[in-house]
C-alpha cells in the first residue's frame, strides 16, 4: 500500500515555464518496480523532436537543496523499450524513462548511492536554445521490492504445469496410464545384457555440468537405475566422473544401489572415479577407457558440449552399443548420427521414472506430455492471432 | 541411520528446492543475499570435494601403475604432470605458496604451453571426427536421410562464398532453413526440456523420486 500511496503522492503533472523553455507535461518519479532497490524511476512525456537538446535530473535529500547531479542525457530511453516495467501499452511511446541509482556528490568524481527507505527530492531539467528550465520537486523513497510482477505470466505458467503434473502422479496411483514407449530406454536392457554375455563392463558418462544442474541430476537418477540392473546381472560398471560433487554423489548412488540388490560386496568403490576435471582432458581419458578397455555399452546422459563426437565416435569404433541422452540440442545431432539410440531433450528427464515403472512416477511422464499439449494449444492459438494483428497472447506469455 | 540417509537429504532437498523457486520471483536484497549465501556454501562443498577428485584420481592411476595395467605409463604421466605442476605452484614465480599467483613463470608457461596446447589439439580432431560421422549419416538410404543430405549440402554451400556464386537462391535457402524448420525443431525440443525440467524438479523437490539418494524409491 505504501508504495502506491508513495506512487500516488509523486505523480505531480508539472506544466513550469522558465527562461521560455517549456517543460514536458506528466513529470512523473517513483520507486523503481521489481527490483533489489536503491533505484528510482523518472518518466516524463516525450518531446516533440528538437524542443529540447538534453535532460539533467537532480538529486537532493532535502526539498530545498542542495540538489546534486544525478544523470544527463541526450537520448533518454522510451517507456516501451521496458515492457518488463511498463507492460505493452501503446501510450508507452509518448513517455522518456529515466532511472537514477546514484548522484554527484560535489566533491570531483565521487558519487553517491541512493539509499532504501531514505526520501530523495528529484527535479527534471530540460536544456533547449533558450536555456535550461527545472520542474517543480518532487520526493520519492527508494526500496526493496518483494514480487518481480513482470514474472506473473511465468508464475502462473509454472504452478499451472506443476499442477497438472502432480494431477497426474496422484490419478497415476489410482489406474495404469498409457506410457508411449521409448526405444533408447527400451535397449537399455539389451545394451545390459549384450556386456553380461560378453563379461565385458559398461561405460556410464553423465556430461560436464555441476550437481545443481538439472541434467546432471536426471542422468545420476538413471545411473542409479542403471547401478541395480548391472548389480542384478553381475556386470562391471565404470563410472568417468569431470566433476568432483558429481563423482561423490554417483559413488553413493551406486553402492547404494548395489546394497539394495543385495550385492554389497560386487561394490568396487573405484568403479566410479574422477576422470579429468577438464573438458579436453576428460574426453581423452575417456576415450582412452573406451579404446584400451573396450565397454561393450556406452551409456551416456546428461549435458554435453564439443566433447560429445569426441566420445560417440571414437566409441562407435570399439563396436560398443552406445546409448546417449542430452537436452543440449546443438549436440543431439553428433549422437543421433554416432550412437545407436538417442533420448531427444525431455527423453532424459523421463528415462529415470520410465526405467523404474513406478506408477507415480509414470504419473509425472503422463502429466509432462499432457502439459506440453496444453503449450502446443497455446501457440497455435498465438500464431493464429499473431497473424490477424492480436498480439495479446504473445505479449501474455513473453518473457520479460 | 534412515533419517540420516533418507529423511535428512530429502529435508535439504525440499528446502533448497522451493528457496531457489521463491528466490527466482523475488528481487529484493534479503533473497539475493540468501541466494548469494547459497552459492558460497556450494564453493565451499566443491572446494572440499575437489580433495576427494584428487584422491580418486591419484589413487585411480597408482592401481593401474602398480598392476601394470594395459597403458599403466600413462598413469605415470599422470603422476609427473601433477607433481610438476604442484611443484610451480609452490614456487609460485620465485614468490612462494603464500602470495598470489604470479602471471608469469613455469607454472604459467606449462598451462599455456602443454596443457591448452594438448586441449586445442584434441578440439581440433573434432574436423575430422565430424567429416566421418557425416560421411556415415549422409548417405541417402532412406528418404529421411535424404532430405538430410540436400539440407546440409544447402547449408554447407550457404555458408561460404561460393553458394552465392553458383547462385543467389542457394544462401537465401541456407537461411530459410536455419532460421523455419531448424528453428522450429530446436524451440520444440526447448519446450519439451522445459517441462522435463519442472517435472524433474518437482518430483525430487517433493520426494516422490528419491534414487539420486541411491537404489530405488
Amino acid at each position: 500500500m505504501s508504495k502506491i500511496a508513495s506512487w500516488i503522492t509523486c505523480t505531480v503533472m508539472a506544466l513550469h515555464v522558465a527562461a521560455g523553455a517549456a517543460l514536458p507535461l506528466a513529470i512523473e518519479v517513483y520507486d523503481t518496480p521489481n527490483d533489489a532497490g536503491g533505484s528510482l524511476t523518472l518518466t516524463w512525456s516525450r518531446a516533440e523532436a528538437g524542443a529540447a537538446s538534453s535532460y539533467s535530473v537532480y538529486v537532493a535529500t532535502a526539498a530545498d537543496g542542495p540538489f546534486r547531479l544525478a544523470t544527463a542525457t541526450a537520448t533518454p530511453g522510451l517507456k516501451s523499450a521496458e515492457p518488463g516495467l511498463f507492460g505493452y501499452d501503446d501510450d508507452n511511446d509518448g513517455f522518456h524513462v529515466l532511472h537514477i541509482s546514484d548522484y554527484a556528490t560535489g566533491n570531483g568524481e565521487e558519487r553517491e548511492s541512493l539509499k532504501d527507505g531514505t526520501t530523495y527530492f528529484v527535479r527534471l531539467g530540460v536544456q533547449t536554445a533558450d536555456g535550461e528550465a527545472l520542474g517543480v520537486t518532487m520526493s520519492a523513497t527508494p526500496r526493496g521490492n518483494w514480487f518481480n510482477t513482470s514474472k506473473w505470466n511465468n508464475l502462473i505458467l509454472g504452478i499451472g504445469l506443476s499442477f497438472v503434473i502432480l494431477l497426474y502422479i496422484s490419478m497415476a496411483r489410482r489406474k495404469d496410464l498409457f506410457i508411449r514407449r521409448i526405444a533408447g530406454l527400451e535397449a537399455l536392457d539389451e545394451a545390459l545384457g549384450r556386456a553380461t554375455e560378453m563379461g565385458k563392463s559398461v561405460l556410464f558418462v553423465h556430461g560436464l555440468k555441476g550437481m545443481d544442474q538439472i541434467p546432471t541430476i536426471a542422468a545420476v537418477n538413471i545411473l542409479g537405475r542403471v547401478a541395480q540392473r548391472t548389480a542384478r546381472f553381475d556386470t562391471d560398471l565404470r563410472v568417468a566422473n569431470v566433476d568432483p560433487v558429481v563423482m561423490s554423489v554417483s559413488q553413493e548412488v551406486v553402492k547404494e544401489a548395489y546394497l539394495q540388490e543385495g550385492r554389497p560386496d560386487a561394490y568396487r568403490p573405484d568403479s566410479v572415479f574422477m576422470a579429468a576435471t577438464e573438458q579436453f582432458s576428460y574426453a581423452a581419458a575417456v576415450e582412452g577407457i573406451m579404446v584400451r578397455e573396450r565397454p561393450a555399452a556406452h551409456i551416456m546422459m546428461g549435458y554435453f558440449y564439443a566433447e560429445s563426437l569426441l566420445l560417440t565416435e571414437t566409441g562407435s569404433t570399439t563396436g560398443a552399443i552406445q546409448i546417449a541422452g542430452t537436452d543440449s540440442y546443438t549436440q543431439l545431432p553428433f549422437f543421433v548420427t554416432t550412437c545407436d539410440y538417442t533420448l531427444m531433450g525431455e527423453e532424459l528427464y523421463a528415462a529415470s521414472a520410465y526405467l523404474s515403472r513406478e506408477p507415480k512416477l509414470l504419473g509425472s511422464l503422463k502429466g509432462q506430455d499432457v502439459g506440453k499439449a496444453l503449450i502446443i494449444g497455446l501457440l497455435v492459438a498465438g500464431t493464429i492471432l499473431a497473424t490477424f494483428g492480436v498480439d495479446t497472447l504473445t505479449h501474455l506469455f513473453a518473457a520479460l | 541411520m534412515l533419517f540420516l540417509t533418507r529423511t535428512l537429504p530429502f529435508l535439504f532437498c525440499f528446502v533448497f528446492g522451493m528457496t531457489g523457486w521463491v528466490i527466482y520471483y523475488v528481487p529484493h536484497e534479503w533473497a539475493q543475499t540468501v541466494e548469494r549465501e547459497i552459492a558460497l556454501w556450494l564453493r565451499l562443498v566443491y572446494a572440499f570435494a575437489y580433495f576427494l577428485g584428487l584422491f580418486s584420481l591419484l589413487s585411480l592411476h597408482w592401481s593401474k601403475i602398480r598392476q601394470r595395467q594395459a597403458g599403466w605409463a600413462y598413469s605415470l604421466i599422470v603422476y609427473i604432470s601433477f607433481g610438476v605442476m604442484t611443484l610451480f605452484v609452490v614456487y609460485n614465480d620465485g614468490n612462494g605458496p603464500f602470495a598470489s599467483q604470479a602471471t608469469t613463470g613455469p607454472y604459467q608457461w606449462m598451462f599455456t604451453s602443454v596443457h591448452v596446447a594438448s586441449s586445442a589439439t584434441m578440439f581440433s580432431m573434432l574436423a575430422f571426427f565430424i567429416s566421418s560421422a557425416a560421411y556415415r549419416t549422409f548417405r541417402a538410404r532412406t528418404p529421411e536421410a535424404a532430405i538430410l543430405l540436400v539440407s546440409a549440402i544447402i547449408v554447407m554451400l550457404g555458408r561460404v562464398p561460393i553458394g552465392a556464386y553458383i547462385a543467389d537462391i542457394i544462401p537465401d535457402t541456407m537461411q530459410w532453413l536455419m532460421s523455419v524448420p531448424n528453428m522450429a525443431a530446436k524451440r520444440g525440443i526447448l519446450l519439451g526440456v522445459s517441462l522435463g525440467a519442472i517435472a524433474t524438479s518437482l518430483r525430487i523437490i517433493f520426494g516422490i523420486e528419491r534414487s539420486y539418494l541411491g537404489g530405488g524409491d
